[in-house]
């Protein structure tokens, strides 16, 4: 969305949903749930993504998510993580709602392993059907800005391109593409993917982003809750120093002291 | 006729026997799960949560039982 369109700078809406945390994180690769949960609190976070599996009906006793993530106060954003076809992912949908509710959801239909990178076409399929089912999908796209025009007249509530493949933690390889995706869209701009360290998080900011979508940066941190911290105050400042606006670039020095009345 | 007669099903892949006539509810709870917090699909379709008292576990289905999991 473009700064001009946005109705206030504090909370953010996404679907009609309103939310102040521009940050969402992912709950995979921790230690444990009790890690996980700590570092959802440093994050501040209000959304975080799950995925949607088997019961392992051979142990049903063993600790679950929910139990230390509780979905009545954090957002649970369901999310179609390893499909690969529409019919997967829309399949894997249907069954979150089911389970616990939710029309807000994630998709990602992926292209191949290697990359994991999006599969545009299946992409759009997937979002078409999913929104005449009543679903408000957030989809994870291409970094290409006629995909996102494609997705948002299909009814996608938020385009979240990658801005590195998955878990690479490489930062922001497509600023230029990123910025053009934010100026064209009505619905929120979100970089899923990609980020390594506090910095990135803050490039996607202050690019215009909405917001930023991260779990291998930090469950992969050497201390998850402190690099949750970071990225927390990473987003803030991103998000600040977007609104401040910055100064214009030269190509050399220019003092900050008088020149006049130099003795 | 045996007097508890089990029904063959397969969940998430393995082979089970249940007794006879058991709701899915039962089902779920026969193996230790919380109905509400699991989505149920029957023969590839979802048994909406309101109606798991209700659906009868016939002989030879096929159940996917799902739940949220930590991930990205």
């Amino acid at each position: 969305m473009a700064l001009d369109e946005r109705p206030d700078d504090g909370d953010w809406q996404v679907a009609g949903r309103s939310f102040t945390s521009r940050l969402i994180v992912g709950t995979g690769k921790y230690k444990d749930f009790a890690q996980n949960a700590a570092a959802v609190a440093a994050s501040g976070a209000e959304i975080v993504t799950v995925a949607v599996r088997r019961v392992n009906i051979s142990d049903p006793k063993q600790p679950m998510l929910m139990d230390f993530i509780d979905p009545a106060k954090i957002t649970y954003l369901p999310n179609t993580a390893g499909c690969f076809t529409a019919e997967e992912a829309i399949r894997t949908l249907r069954l979150a709602r089911e389970a616990g509710g939710w029309t807000l959801v994630k998709l990602e239909v992926l292209g191949e392993a290697r990359t994991l990178y999006p599969d545009m076409v299946e992409t759009l399929r997937a979002t078409e059907i999913l929104a005449k089912e009543g679903f408000e999908p957030m989809v994870y796209c291409a970094d290409d800005p006629i995909a996102a025009k494609r997705l948002e007249e299909a009814g996608a509530v938020a385009i979240m391109p990658l801005g590195a493949p998955i878990g690479s933690g490489l930062g922001l390889q497509n600023e230029v593409m990123i910025r053009i995706m934010v100026e064209q869209s009505k619905v929120p701009v979100l970089v899923d993917a990609g980020v390594g360290t506090a910095s990135d998080a803050s490039v996607a900011m202050e690019l215009g982003c909405d917001g930023v979508l991260m779990n291998t940066a930090i469950a992969e941190a050497k201390d998850p809750v402190m690099m949750a911290r970071a990225m927390k105050l990473a987003v803030e400042s991103g998000r600040l120093a977007y609104r401040a606006g910055r100064m214009g670039k030269r190509r050399y020095a220019d003092p900050s002291s008088p020149l006049a009345g130099l003795i | 006729m045996e007097q508890h007669e089990t029904i063959s099903i397969r969940i998430n892949g393995q082979h089970r026997r249940v007794p006879k006539g058991i709701s899915i509810a039962d089902l779920a709870l026969e193996l230790g799960l919380e109905p509400t917090r699991v989505a149920v699909e029957r023969n590839l379709e979802i048994v909406p949560r309101s109606t798991l008292d209700e659906v009868r576990v016939e002989d030879g289905d096929d159940y996917e039982i799902v739940t949220f999991v930590g991930g990205g």
